[in-house]
């Protein structure tokens, strides 16, 4: 279902002409209302009349993490605070948040978002949506909480935690649609299980699932196990939160991005030179229609393509490939660019391998290595030794022929890799910091 | 005429071995027979119990991946070139011999041995036809 048949089906020229109008005016506001991109422009010898065609971002300078961690917390914004409704905040990794503030209308706009999003996956009023992204300053619960709202359909506000107590609620109350991140979607199964819930037995019928990487093979692994469709969502904070772009139910193959309201590039991490349609890069976000707090070329991190082929749903709307890791998070073995997403879709190939592992990174000597830590369950379990080292083996070969660096496989009991109940911590680096990666 | 035998992967960590043996002991199982097969990284903990289903269900409540074998209990004459002669009936016919473990008990002048073989009927058949003995599985959880 498409919620806004206008802007979700522009034809290009007339959806680039609405981008270059928009663009135009945040550079502009910006430039006049935010110290940061006054010195960022003036720096780098712009003014925001430069910007004549679309073509002309690309001589823009980056925003970056850094360059909102410097603004702490509320130097960004482009509002006095008296028009500031709503702030929200990333985990920072560094000690401090990274602040994000909202005027009401991009409360509005980000509504208006989400509501489109749940339409993608075929909800509508009288569905019941069980939001289990956490609720407070991380934006996943509240972004699809006023979504479901705006669509006219049922919210249970249930945040993260308390698995069991989720799965009474997904049985008694009946949600059609969850919402949750990929991991506590297996979590959710591997516990329904051990309660003997049968998921078919559920009025589950799709889930949106973001906030970390996934992979293809998970998004089966989900589908089995929970009954229902699974649809991957991208979103971050600094951009407006969950929101920026979904899967629709039609195709389940790229997510469309709103560009109405967020203009996407491509960059190489390393020479920051924008790269051509389906080149895999980093994404770069310009936001078109935020207020409070808008951001130009925004380095994600986030390593992804861009698709501008027509999709089967009607959309328009270019499409990003599924999330392939972040930038920072990319492992560098031995030279070797490594994503943990890789690892992640060689093992859920391999049959009864579970979906939990951990990557453990460490250096001897002067060499790099990597260990790939693999639960074993009574699906590939044997006790023959012999079988259990083939698989080890068989893992190990993959992983070498996929990655071009040797990995060692250890199997490990049951539950004994930490679960998760937000984000999965999939990388242990023990190597020494400040030292040569390579 | 054949044995039910529990399989527990363990990792090579301390306190596993004593974790599995003292979850038994709780529960009020008896280990009949057990053997240890290591490697550098994990282990697999093989097991002849007198209560195998509870057994089982009382190390899956605590997380241990537990697998189920059938296995052969073959009486051994206790002398020299016994288990010898049990072997050659085995050697000659082709059948495999995966693995093999003594019981820790004997049965009146005899030794137990479990087997595991490649093909498990045939072998049981073939020993029966030698006239070597072969215990029931209630037999050996008893024993």
């Amino acid at each position: 279902m498409i919620r806004d048949p206008y802007f979700e089906t522009l034809p290009r020229e007339e959806l680039e002409a609405l981008q270059l109008r928009r663009l135009r005016s945040v550079v502009e506001r910006v430039y006049h209302l935010v110290p940061f991109y006054r010195r960022h422009l003036d720096q780098a010898g712009l003014k925001p009349e430069d910007l004549r065609t679309l073509a002309d971002l690309e001589r823009f300078p980056f925003t970056t993490k850094q360059d909102i961690r410097d603004n702490y917390p509320f130097e960004m914004f482009a509002v006095p605070m008296e028009q500031v409704v709503r702030l929200h905040a990333s985990s920072g990794t560094t000690g401090k948040p990274t602040p994000v503030a909202y005027t009401a209308r991009d409360l509005d706009t980000w509504g208006e978002l989400m509501a489109r999003v749940l339409a993608a996956g075929g909800v509508h009023r009288g569905d019941i949506v069980h939001v289990a992204y956490g609720y407070g300053l991380f934006t996943g619960g509240l972004g699809f909480h006023y979504g479901v709202e705006r669509l006219g359909a049922t919210v249970i506000p249930v945040s993260g935690g308390q698995t069991r107590r989720q799965i009474m609620l997904i049985q008694d109350f009946g949600p059609t649609v969850l919402c949750c991140t990929p991991s506590f979607a297996l979590y959710l199964a591997e516990v329904g299980r051990e309660m003997g819930v049968n998921f078919a037995n559920t009025r589950l019928k799709v889930g949106f699932f973001g906030a970390e990487p996934w992979s293809e093979a998970m998004r089966q692994e989900i589908e089995q196990q929970l009954h229902l469709d699974a649809l991957d969502i991208y979103g971050l904070s600094e951009i407006i939160g969950p929101g920026v772009g979904v899967e629709c139910l039609e195709a389940k193959q790229g997510l469309h991005l709103f560009e109405d309201h967020f203009l996407a590039e491509i960059i190489d991490p390393v020479t920051l030179k924008r790269l051509p349609p389906g080149e895999m890069g980093e994404l770069v976000i310009t936001t078109l229609t935020k207020e409070a707090f808008p951001l130009i070329r925004y380095r994600t991190r986030d390593i992804t393509s861009l698709n501008y082929t027509p999709c089967r749903c009607g959309r328009t709307l270019a499409r990003i490939s599924r999330i392939r890791g972040r930038s920072d998070d990319m492992l560098i073995i031995r030279g070797v660019n490594v994503f943990p997403s890789q690892i992640e879709s060689v093992l859920m190939e391999i049959p009864g391998v579970a979906p939990h592992y951990q990557l453990i990174v460490d250096r001897e000597g002067h060499l790099d290595t990597l260990e790939v830590a693999v639960e074993v369950d009574e699906t590939v379990f044997s006790d023959e030794v012999k079988q259990l080292q083939r698989l080890a083996q068989t893992i190990e070969s993959r992983l070498k022929d996929y990655l071009t660096v040797s990995v060692k496989v250890r199997l490990v009991e049951p539950r004994t890799i930490p679960r998760s109940e937000g984000k999965a911590q999939r990388v242990v680096d023990r190597r020494p910091k400040g030292g040569v990666s390579s | 005429m054949k044995v039910e035998q529990i399989s527990v992967f363990l990792e090579n960590k301390a306190g596993r071995l004593a974790e599995v043996t003292r979850v038994l002991g709780e529960a009020g199982i008896n280990i009949r027979a057990l053997s240890l097969a290591d490697t550098t990284d994990f282990g697999i903990l093989r097991l002849i119990v007198d209560k195998y289903d509870l057994a089982r269900e009382v190390l899956k409540s605590k997380g241990f991946t537990v697998g189920k074998t059938e296995v052969v209990a073959v009486e051994v004459p206790d002398r020299p070139g016994g288990l010898a002669s049990v072997l050659a009936v085995l050697a000659r016919a082709g059948i495999n011999v995966e693995y093999m473990y003594a019981f820790v008990q004997h049965s009146g002048k005899n030794a137990v041995i479990i087997f595991r073989f490649d093909n498990l009927d045939e072998a049981i058949s073939l020993l029966q036809k030698e006239g070597i003995h072969i215990y029931k599985g209630e037999e050996v959880y008893r024993l």
